[in-house]
């Protein structure tokens, strides 16, 4: 009886331990559905490599990847936008400098359905026809017809790019339809003659057409040389600078190898 | 071991499980509303409910919930105009004309369409009935309040016949024979005694339907367009509660007030349930039918 004491006692010791730390080789990645392909992508490789190290991924939105750095539940926190402010000021309170690495680059292009004529559109143009002030598509060079306005929801990332580069912080009108995902943008696009929406650049297929931004094509050439304007970093957050297994991992993605890997999960690489 | 101990046994048992639930199904209302109380802090409740903009993310934020509340009631309103004549009228016509053969057929088939994923209907409305919409109507998006209610009538028809059905079935034949033998026709006699004897559970059967409507999540999030605004026409799209919990939850900053917010809406929808089901209850216990002497 006293040895079954004993050693439910070590084990209870055990596990005491083994919870309170992370375990060494282990790092724990929370964030971004946008990031999401890319981590998967480039943690295989790296595990395949190290073979000792286990990465862990799980999606959950931007704001959820910088609160888990935050809370400590996290090694590394995938945004697809920056930290606001608050953020940052919410982690110092804690304690916490989040250090933000760009891993990839992003470009959201407004898309039109296939039979539309319109084929270039200004940022001007664009704005307006999102607040409202641009309501049919013979203002801006299309076939007589109402514009169907589609946005994302107002707490998505890509939303909260197209908000500071495209509306200028100015509000989308209340009768765009949201939608709750850049497929269902596609979707919704390819479905309906007068929409006009905005999806990542991978997502884009033949069921919808691509609209130039200020006579800028929205390639990837142009957006690693900055001309297509809509553009935005994808963004891993650390908890103060990086060391051991997850600063190796930062740096394999951010190598030559590894930013192959982030054009073949369909972001664009840095370089 | 004595039969009477077995019996307290199992009568203990029974109570702990019951407790269970109801001790589980407190707890996430306790929760509900500790979560979505703090967000009248920052709004009063007046501005919360009567608010006409919803911008949860901005800064300096909207939180008015008043065009999702609308969307709710619009929606759940038209889809009632659709189910509930439909879900009535087959009630009548399976209890009471069909032939018991064709009944047996029919009513399974009703009864299946209710054990559809609600997911497999929101589908349905996006990429085919909204489409079809926009040809036939010509209007310019196809994802619209109609569309919803349509979608929501589909899952509201099985609940209400098959309860009416229920109720219908058991008016007592005494009553019906009654009626036949001082000379009233058939169309006369569910007319003017089934459907007043029935009353009570086809109104259960009603108001429990619209409960489903309203509550439901996915059918909306996808068929109803989602856009926040104060509808005009039964094409504009809507932007239900629910869609909103469910589409803004995940990203919403955990603690936020967008977070509270988004509970608060939950705090709304709760009350709309609950109230249904008061307005069920007080209906099926006043206009109760008690013997065959109180029509």
């Amino acid at each position: 009886m006293k040895k079954i004491t004993r050693v439910l006692f070590l084990l209870a010791v055990a596990l005491i331990l083994a919870t309170g730390q992370v375990v060494a080789g282990e790092v724990v990645i929370k964030g971004s559905t946008t990031v999401l392909p890319i981590t998967q992508k480039t943690a295989e490789a790296f595990m395949a490599a190290n073979p000792e190290v286990k990465i862990s991924i799980s999606g959950g939105g931007s704001g959820n990847g910088i609160k888990a750095i935050i809370d400590g539940t996290a090694d590394i926190g995938n945004a697809s936008r920056f930290i606001k402010s608050k953020e940052v000021s919410l982690a110092n309170s804690k304690g916490v400098y989040p250090v933000p690495h760009r891993v990839a680059l992003d470009a959201i292009v407004p898309v039109v359905n296939q039979s539309n004529k319109v084929s270039g559109l200004t940022m001007a143009q664009l704005k307006d026809i999102y607040l409202g002030k641009i309501k049919d598509w013979k203002e801006v060079g299309g076939t007589p017809g109402k514009i169907v306005v589609i946005s994302r929801d107002s707490s998505s990332g890509t939303f909260g790019v197209w908000k500071n580069l495209v509306m200028k912080k100015e509000r989308v009108i209340p009768s765009a339809l949201t939608v709750p995902s850049n497929g269902g943008v596609v979707q919704a696009v390819g479905k309906t003659p007068g929409a006009i929406g905005y999806v990542g650049l991978g997502y884009l297929n033949e069921e919808i057409k691509p609209v130039d931004v200020d006579g800028v094509e929205p390639t990837e050439e142009n957006t690693v040389n900055g001309s297509f304007p809509i553009a935005r970093g994808l963004f891993m957050f650390t908890k103060g600078w990086p060391k051991g297994d997850t600063a190796a991992f930062i740096s394999f993605i951010l190598s030559r190898k590894g930013q192959d890997l982030v054009q073949e999960a369909g972001s664009i690489p840095l370089f | 071991m004595r039969r009477q101990d077995i019996d307290k046994g199992v009568q203990s048992v029974f109570l702990l499980v019951a407790l269970f639930s109801i001790t589980a199904l407190s707890l996430i209302m306790v929760f509900l509303f500790l979560e979505g109380i703090p967000i009248f802090e920052t709004v009063s409740v007046k501005d919360f409910v009567f608010g006409k903009y919803w911008y949860p993310t901005d800064e300096p934020a909207d939180f008015g919930i008043m065009p999702l509340i609308l969307g709710s009631v619009y929606v759940t309103l038209l889809a009632g105009m659709i189910a509930i004549p439909l879900g009535i009228m087959t009630a009548i016509y399976l209890a009471e004309i069909a032939s018991p053969r064709v009944a047996e057929i029919v009513k399974p088939i009703v009864e299946l369409l209710a054990s559809m994923p609600s997911v497999v209907i929101g589908f349905f409305g996006m990429v085919v009935v909204a489409p079809f919409l926009q040809k036939l109507f010509d209007i310019p998006v196809g994802l619209n309040m109609f569309n919803a209610s349509l979608m929501l009538a589909f899952m509201a028809v099985p609940t209400i016949c098959s309860i009416s059905e229920d109720a219908i079935f058991s008016v007592p034949t005494a009553l019906k024979e009654a009626s036949f033998a001082l000379g009233a026709t058939h169309n006369e006699t569910i007319i003017r005694v089934i459907i007043p004897a029935s009353l009570s559970g086809i109104c259960t059967a009603v108001i429990l339907g619209l409960s489903r409507a309203i509550g439901e999540t996915m059918v909306v999030l996808m068929a109803a367009g989602g856009a926040a605004m104060l509808p005009t026409s039964i094409f504009d799209p809507v932007r239900p509660l629910p869609a909103s919990i469910a589409a803004e939850m995940a990203e919403a900053p955990f603690g936020s007030e967008h977070y509270h917010a988004l509970f608060a809406i939950g705090v709304v929808l709760f009350v709309f349930t609950f109230g249904f089901n008061l307005i069920a209850d007080y209906i099926s216990h006043k206009f109760r039918q008690v013997g065959e002497a109180s029509l």
